[in-house]
């Protein structure tokens, strides 16, 4: 049964603002979640005032003025800061999205947080601390799908050679990052995400499901015929909406069931 | 060694946060009107039993569909049956593997509502007139 509110040592409370820049005209406010393992506090939400004069123009921009100028205790995962590496991926203005990616701007909020930014972690994720989510089990559903090419013909002299058409097949799915946005914006995954493999792990399933080199499409699709696995998707299409680089995850998980249909009749 | 106490993480906020989508609402919306039928056929099951009882048994079912509550009753639940057929179609034609580019999902989802709302105060103009 989903449990639709957070457990008791997750709950928010408000924390501390910090001091705004001095001198500065042009400043945006930050909400942003904050949970320290050293304590036993509960988490809470920090409001911070950046000198958007002095800032970059990304959030990715944001976070590191922060915590170089104002608080060096903010904790959150970053690295090529151009959308490739997936680390800084987290919920900003109630949206999935990178850090990197995603300009200040654009996280207008609407009524009483007009202007603010409000930024959280990945949802209903384990906090290792502040704005990083423990992805442990993701990568594990990753694994479970067995994301490499299987054969059972003795491997070519040289590379297994694919058509054009075949290859292009694969467009809109191996440019995934593995950034967890579109998994854990899915909310059939909150709340069955034990046995739910989410978005992220079945499109991948479904790029080597169509690979035309790989020969183990019965045994893959076997894995994920399951009445949880593969069937919890129920097209609520958070995943697409969430995906910064802009991939279809629900078409793909559709694209499987399609699969599944086609092999029996 | 100190002994390393494992820390009880919090679960980040999920509904708490999240910025609501047509997709999203159309789909809780789905689920809520498919619970709304079981309990609308739970209501024509007793409505047929009353009609099998005999005249007065069955009067009272009419005189109970037939009063404001009565009748509140029976406008939600079909618009429950029509907001869930129009949702059923929408599944169908995700199911083909169509229907799933960014426009196409949003205005699909809208249409749901739109669509529902319109369909059931005209099914009620019809019965109305009709009467």
């Amino acid at each position: 049964m989903a449990e639709f509110n957070l457990p008791k040592n997750s709950r928010l409370t408000e924390g501390k603002a910090w001091p705004k820049p001095a001198n500065a005209k042009n400043v945006t406010e930050f909400k942003i979640y904050r949970w320290n393992p050293d304590d036993t506090a509960n988490p809470r939400t920090d409001t911070y005032y950046v000198d958007r004069d002095d800032c970059g123009p990304m959030v990715l921009d944001a976070l590191i003025w922060i915590k170089n100028k104002v608080d060096p205790t903010l904790t959150f995962r970053r690295s090529c800061r151009e959308g490739i590496c997936g680390s800084c991926a987290m919920n900003m203005d109630g949206k999935n999205g990178l850090a990197c990616t995603t300009g200040i701007d654009e996280c207008g909020g609407t009524g009483k947080s007009a202007g603010k930014v409000a930024i959280y972690p990945l949802p209903h994720m384990p906090v290792v601390k502040d704005l990083v989510p423990d992805l442990t089990r993701f990568y594990a559903q990753h694994a479970s799908i067995e994301p490499w090419l299987q054969t059972t013909t003795p491997a070519p002299e040289k590379e297994w050679r694919q058509a054009k058409d075949d290859r292009e097949k694969l467009d809109g799915l191996y440019e995934c990052i593995l950034c967890a946005c579109c998994s854990t914006s899915c909310p059939s995954y909150w709340w069955n995400g034990d046995r739910y493999l989410g978005p992220a792990a079945l499109l991948q399933a479904y790029r080597w499901l169509i690979d035309s080199r790989d020969e183990a499409t019965g045994e893959r699709l076997d894995n994920l015929e399951d009445p949880f696995r593969l069937y919890r998707c129920h097209t609520i299409m958070n995943c697409a909406n969430a995906c910064p680089k802009g991939l279809n995850p629900a078409k793909a998980i559709a694209e499987v069931k399609k699969m599944m249909v086609a092999r029996q009749v | 060694m100190a002994e390393v106490k494992p820390v009880a993480r919090p679960l980040s906020p999920h509904l708490q946060i999240y910025r609501w989508s047509w997709t999203m609402a159309m789909s809780v919306a789905h689920r809520v009107t498919g619970s709304g039928l079981y309990l609308g056929t739970v209501l024509i099951a007793a409505w047929l039993v009353a009609a099998a009882s005999g005249p007065a048994a069955f009067g009272t079912a009419q005189a109970i569909a037939g009063s404001f509550l009565g009748r509140l009753v029976l406008f939600l639940y079909s618009f429950s049956l029509i907001h869930h057929m129009l949702g059923g179609l929408r599944h169908f034609v995700w199911d083909m593997g169509k229907g799933y580019e960014p426009e196409t999902r949003m205005k699909m989802a809208k249409f749901t509502l739109v669509g529902s709302v319109s369909l059931t105060v005209l099914v009620w103009i019809v019965a109305l007139v009709l009467r």
